[in-house]
């Protein structure tokens, strides 16, 4: 073991490109797995903020509606209804809560601040379905429902373009025509992988420009019905006008248990089926989506693992091809380890030990390699990495595998050599 | 003649310490069969001091391989410390050499790498001695070849005397049966190569038994016997005193 170190040092530059190989092998193989995991945990958490529990259903504008906008004028009615919402809530046993939701793009006013908001019409047990919490106050009653009243709920975000010093709770913001009092304030909505990158792209282009959302305001969703309609007017250019209506753009199933989520599933599917005749709605499952994800990144991981295996498997030939041409440079010393009772076994021993003090010195440097690039990764690419564990438990074991593997077949070859003719060699 | 020895010969008593009995040994060159050691027989008794002289081609070389157990004779008997060891396999013919083989080589073979001491180490760490014992009796074996106050210098920084003498304390390492000097002063300049000389016979003087191979006449006088190959026999076999 001395030896082999000393034999190791006598040869630095050799033996730092030759470990080199295998730093870079583990690092690539730490690296590639920490980005892997670190993307497939924010993909994961942003599904999961979805709610894994959930079923959502949304109005989408059928296909043939989009064809039919060359006429002049014309009415479109689609979506979910709330005669849906009640099919749900009666054919769904199963389900805890079931939270219809209109929106309107709308825009705030407090005093002389204006911000564009968008209005959601909901129900008291929104909070169930969402990450949102509340903050301060209170959320919406089943009181304010029933009697429609002019209340609201506003989120961080408005909070923070409307009232910038002034106590919001209390204070009227008013909404088209109308005044609301807030009564509570509310989380902002954590953005999920969709809207995160509308969001990026709105801030690249527009962010001071008022099309940006400030945040959301929930109102009870008679109120919203009552004020607002259901009608919705576009002017679409040369083509004319178009009007919609909508009566409700999101419903929320949330179910009591995991296994619920797909049965409940197909149920709203084959109710959907046969109530709408356009194909208006879709249906979102984030448990599917989050299955699905996993499955992708397993996939992504594995690619990623291959081609820092490969990396690693070139270092791995790298050592083989070193070790080899040192055994023939010492073919003598060999011959004289043998003449001097060396048995075979001896001297495979002390190559492969000096193979495998290669490759686990190359091994801990290639971890410590590893775990910085991520950091890296993460402060210049703005790019989440995890690293667990076991890729560093694995690529450890690799290396030392690598070790092994390559190292056996040299010190194999030198441990055959004949004596003699080995103590012949010059 | 050595006396032929018994078939079952009674070391002990005798004090033979190695026994060829009718050793022979080819080498097959393509349908060519080479005889190079034809019927060699041949008694060691403890304490001999012998020198095998002989032409080049003569089979000098092939006997040192075969009594160092790094050959094996193709047939006939050999036998080493009362142990045959024609038939032994890789692994037992290289613990017989640590054991009760020391080598001394023309051209020294010290392992450059290392200094004095862990060269002398080397036969003791492969019989399994512990560090704390080989380095003491590195210590004890440089002393006694005259190189105890240069044990940690390296092999390259020594004359060529002096690496020979590390190489035969090397040899002494493991208490050897016999000490193997394959042209001991080959390589040395005639002064050293008399110190070496001088050194080899004062192992004689404490006992242990020696063989040389030389081709120089003035080597072998200092031993007390010799024999001469020539093509594959012992042609001549004579005592010096």
């Amino acid at each position: 073991m001395k030896l082999g170190i000393k034999s190791l040092w006598l040869h630095r530059l050799r033996s730092t490109l030759t470990a080199l190989g295998i730093i870079f092998g583990v690092s690539s193989v730490i690296a590639m797995l920490a980005i892997g995991e670190g993307a497939s945990r924010t993909a994961m958490e942003q599904i999961a903020r979805l709610g894994s529990l959930n079923i959502i259903v949304k109005t989408v504008q059928p296909p043939e509606d989009q064809q039919a906008t060359g006429q002049q004028q014309s009415l479109q009615e689609y979506g979910l209804t709330y005669k849906d919402a009640e099919r749900f809530r009666n054919s769904i046993p199963d389900a805890e809560v079931i939270v219809p939701i209109r929106r309107v793009a709308q825009q705030a006013w407090y005093r002389n601040r204006k911000v564009p908001i968008e209005v959601i019409g909901t129900v008291p047990w929104h909070l169930e379905t969402s990450p949102i919490r509340l903050i301060l106050g209170r959320f919406l009653t089943s009181a304010d429902l029933d009697y429609k009243q002019d209340i609201c709920v506003i989120d961080g975000g408005i909070v923070e373009r409307l009232f910038a010093l002034d106590d919001p709770i209390g204070q009227y913001v008013k909404i088209a025509s109308d005044y609301y009092t807030v009564v509570g304030i509310v989380s902002s909505q954590p953005s999920t992988a969709a809207s995160n990158q509308q969001e990026k792209q709105e801030t690249d282009s527009s962010k001071a420009k008022a099309g940006a959302n400030a945040g959301n305001i929930y109102i009870p969703l008679t109120t919203v019905k009552n004020r607002f309609g259901e009608m919705s007017m576009q002017i679409s250019g040369s083509t004319g006008r178009k009007i919609e209506k909508v009566e409700l753009q999101e419903i929320i199933v949330k179910v009591t248990n995991v296994d619920l989520v797909l049965p409940t599933r197909d149920i709203l599917a084959t109710l959907l089926e046969r109530f709408h005749k356009k194909n208006d709605y879709q249906i979102i499952v984030p448990l599917e989506l989050l299955q699905q994800a996993k499955r992708t990144q397993r996939i992504f991981s594995i690619v990623l693992g291959s081609i820092a295996a490969i990396s690693l498997l070139v270092g791995g030939i790298g050592i083989m091809n070193i070790m080899l041409a040192t055994v023939s440079e010492r073919t003598r010393e060999i011959g004289i380890r043998r003449a001097l009772g060396a048995r075979k076994k001896d001297i495979i021993f002390q190559f492969l030990s000096e193979t495998l003090l290669l490759t686990f010195a190359g091994g801990a440097l290639g971890i410590v390699l590893g775990c910085t690039i991520p950091f890296f990764v993460t402060h210049f690419g703005k790019m989440p990495t995890v690293i667990t564990g076991t890729s560093l438990l694995l690529s450890f074991g690799i290396s030392g595998a690598v070790g092994i593997i390559f190292g056996l077949y040299p010190a194999y070859r030198a441990a055959n050599m004949d004596p003699i003719e080995s103590l012949r060699h010059e | 003649m050595a006396q032929p020895p018994d078939k079952h010969p009674d070391f002990t008593a005798d004090g033979a310490i190695l026994v060829f009995d009718k050793l022979c040994k080819n080498y097959q060159l393509g349908a060519f069969e080479l005889k190079v050691l034809q019927e060699i027989d041949l008694v060691i008794r403890k304490g001999d001091y012998l020198a095998v002289m002989g032409p080049s081609g003569s089979g000098k070389s092939t006997l040192l391989n075969i009594i160092g157990c790094l050959d094996r004779p193709t047939s006939g008997k050999y036998f080493l410390g009362g142990q045959d060891v024609s038939l032994l396999e890789d692994n037992d013919l290289s613990a017989i050499r640590g054991r009760h083989v020391g080598f001394v080589f023309q051209s020294f073979n010290l392992i450059s790498q290392l200094n004095i001491i862990e060269n002398i180490e080397i036969p003791m760490f492969y019989q399994g001695f512990s560090e704390h014992q080989s380095s003491a009796r590195a210590q004890e074996l440089a002393e006694l070849v005259g190189l105890g106050d240069r044990t940690r210098h390296r092999p390259s920084e020594l004359s060529g005397g002096q690496q020979q003498r590390v190489a035969i304390a090397r040899a002494l390492a493991n208490d050897p049966l016999i000490v193997l000097a394959d042209e001991p002063t080959g390589n040395l300049d005639s002064q050293s190569g008399k110190e070496i000389l001088a050194l080899l016979d004062n192992l004689c003087e404490r006992g242990k038994t020696l063989i040389v191979i030389t081709h120089d006449e003035n080597i072998a006088h200092h031993a007390q016997r010799q024999i001469r190959l020539l093509d594959g026999r012992i042609e001549k076999e004579w005592y010096n005193r």
